[in-house]
């Protein structure tokens, strides 16, 4: 005899019903957690700025963001000012870590639509930090990262991270190894021009001494996670060398 | 009686049943993720809860889950549990969740997972599923928790991120003594070395285990 759960109308029925039930508790738990999961995002936003900035607990070759608990706090006596770019237009805002460069970068398209680019200013030991989030696309998914610059465009600070590279090549973004060697170096190129920081694979400088070469060394099978760096820094940097040139002006 | 006579539902898969060593499932996570003390205890804590309830839901779904999509409703579930075990880490344990994203995500395709929902919840009652559900993910945590304690140990020098040999850099502890550290631990062949050392040793204290 055919069972009662043999049936197709059965089987169609509990489909839909499973779909129905798991469906919704999924959404249930998604927005009930929600507001959780958004305050350690906005968390982790404000420890990578201070990070690139030099505000961290780095040892040895770890990677150690100062802890939760400090950083709003951190983030007031370390960040003296936040500012948003919109052409010509300079404006003071306590929000800007807050802006959606994903977001930002595809209303750009329109031609219509200027778009916002936040830039923090930075405060310590008496020394300026100007730190600019940019963003890009690797091998599989989304990289980002803060760097933060003094005034004649030279690097201080960076911290990238990335949504999916392969772990133990391109993954390695985040690492020390790859974070400080762009420390010191130049984005613009001795005329005072806006040339980037290039991932180089043949730049005969792997120990990295020429910090004036526009170049660091790429990490070895991770070839398209660092063009994607590369690209990163050129396009979104580059956005912002008319504040760098106006602020030298004045 | 009632409660402990399955006890060998939870004491078998930690010992001559093991998922891991005897079985040899869900190798994929036990080598991706034991570089660190700390993810291979996570890892084995969710993998206890996805596998514990699953069983359980499945048992008391078994005699209703049409036979025909049995195996895409059993996905469904883990599914849903995996990413309900993300998104309550991603909201109370942010950084671990980070580190943790891909290898939850690998949960759904642990292949434990869908062999104890096929092989034992369909087919028994909810108690004796759930016990055999926590037996076999201890089972597996153990194992979990053995390679990352070695690896972490000799790779890193540390242990839950204390360095329990002294300091590397400054020479303090058994560095002082000219200890270096492995660097190979960390990476996965030796993972797979050290497992593969377990089920050595497992075998040669249990000849009955070694297969022809």
């Amino acid at each position: 005899m055919e069972k009662r759960t043999d049936k197709n109308s059965y089987t169609i029925l509990f489909a839909i019903g499973m779909v129905l039930v798991v469906g919704s508790i999924l959404a249930f738990a998604a927005s009930a957690l929600k507001p959780n999961i958004d305050e350690n995002k906005r968390l982790e936003k404000q420890q990578n700025i201070l990070y690139a900035m030099g505000v961290n607990d780095n040892e040895e070759s770890s990677v150690a963001m100062i802890s939760t608990d400090v950083v709003a706090d951190k983030f007031s006596e370390y960040i003296v000012k936040q500012l948003v770019i919109k052409g010509d237009d300079v404006r003071v805002d306590d929000q800007a870590y807050l802006i959606d460069i994903k977001k930002e970068q595809t209303a750009a398209k329109s031609k219509s639509y200027e778009r916002q680019l936040p830039l923090f200013i930075g405060k310590k030991e008496g020394k300026i930090s100007y730190i600019v989030p940019v963003r890009g696309k690797g091998l599989w998914d989304a990289i980002w990262a803060y760097v933060a610059m003094d005034e004649n465009m030279i690097v201080q600070g960076v911290f990238m991270d990335h949504k999916g590279e392969t772990p133990g090549l391109g993954a390695n973004i985040n690492q020390r190894f790859f974070m400080d060697d762009f420390i010191g170096e130049h984005l613009l190129d001795d005329s005072g021009k806006f040339v980037g920081i290039n991932v180089s694979k043949g730049n005969a400088d792997p120990t990295n001494i020429d910090r004036t070469d526009n170049a660091v060394d790429a990490i070895a099978g991770a070839t398209i996670t660092g063009d994607g760096v590369s690209a990163m820094i050129r396009a979104e940097l580059k956005v912002y060398s008319s504040y760098f040139i106006h602020l030298k002006n004045n | 009686m009632g409660l402990f006579k399955d006890s060998n539902l939870i004491t078998d898969p930690l010992t001559d049943d093991n998922p891991i060593t005897i079985q040899v499932l869900g190798i994929c996570s036990a080598l991706a993720i034991t570089a660190e003390l700390e993810a291979s205890i996570v890892m084995a804590i969710a993998v206890l809860f996805v596998l514990g309830v699953g069983n359980v839901i499945i048992s008391l779904m078994r005699n209703i889950i049409p036979s025909k999509i049995r195996i895409i409703v059993q996905l469904i579930i883990v599914a849903a549990l995996v990413i309900i075990v993300d998104l309550i880490l991603k909201a109370f344990a942010y950084q671990l969740s980070k580190t943790l994203s891909v290898f939850v995500g690998l949960i759904i395709t642990n292949c434990i997972i869908m062999g104890r929902f096929e092989a034992f919840a369909l087919a028994n009652k909810p108690w004796r599923s759930f016990l055999d559900g926590i037996g076999n993910a201890a089972g597996y945590g153990v194992i979990l928790i053995i390679v990352g304690f070695f690896r972490e140990l000799l790779g890193s020098g540390t242990l839950l991120g204390f360095k329990v040999l002294g300091d590397s850099i400054e020479k303090t502890g058994v560095y002082a003594y000219g200890y270096e550290n492995n660097g190979f631990m960390l990476l996965a062949p030796m993972a797979l070395i050290t497992l593969g050392i377990i089920i050595w040793i497992q075998r040669s204290k249990n000849k009955a285990l070694i297969e022809d």
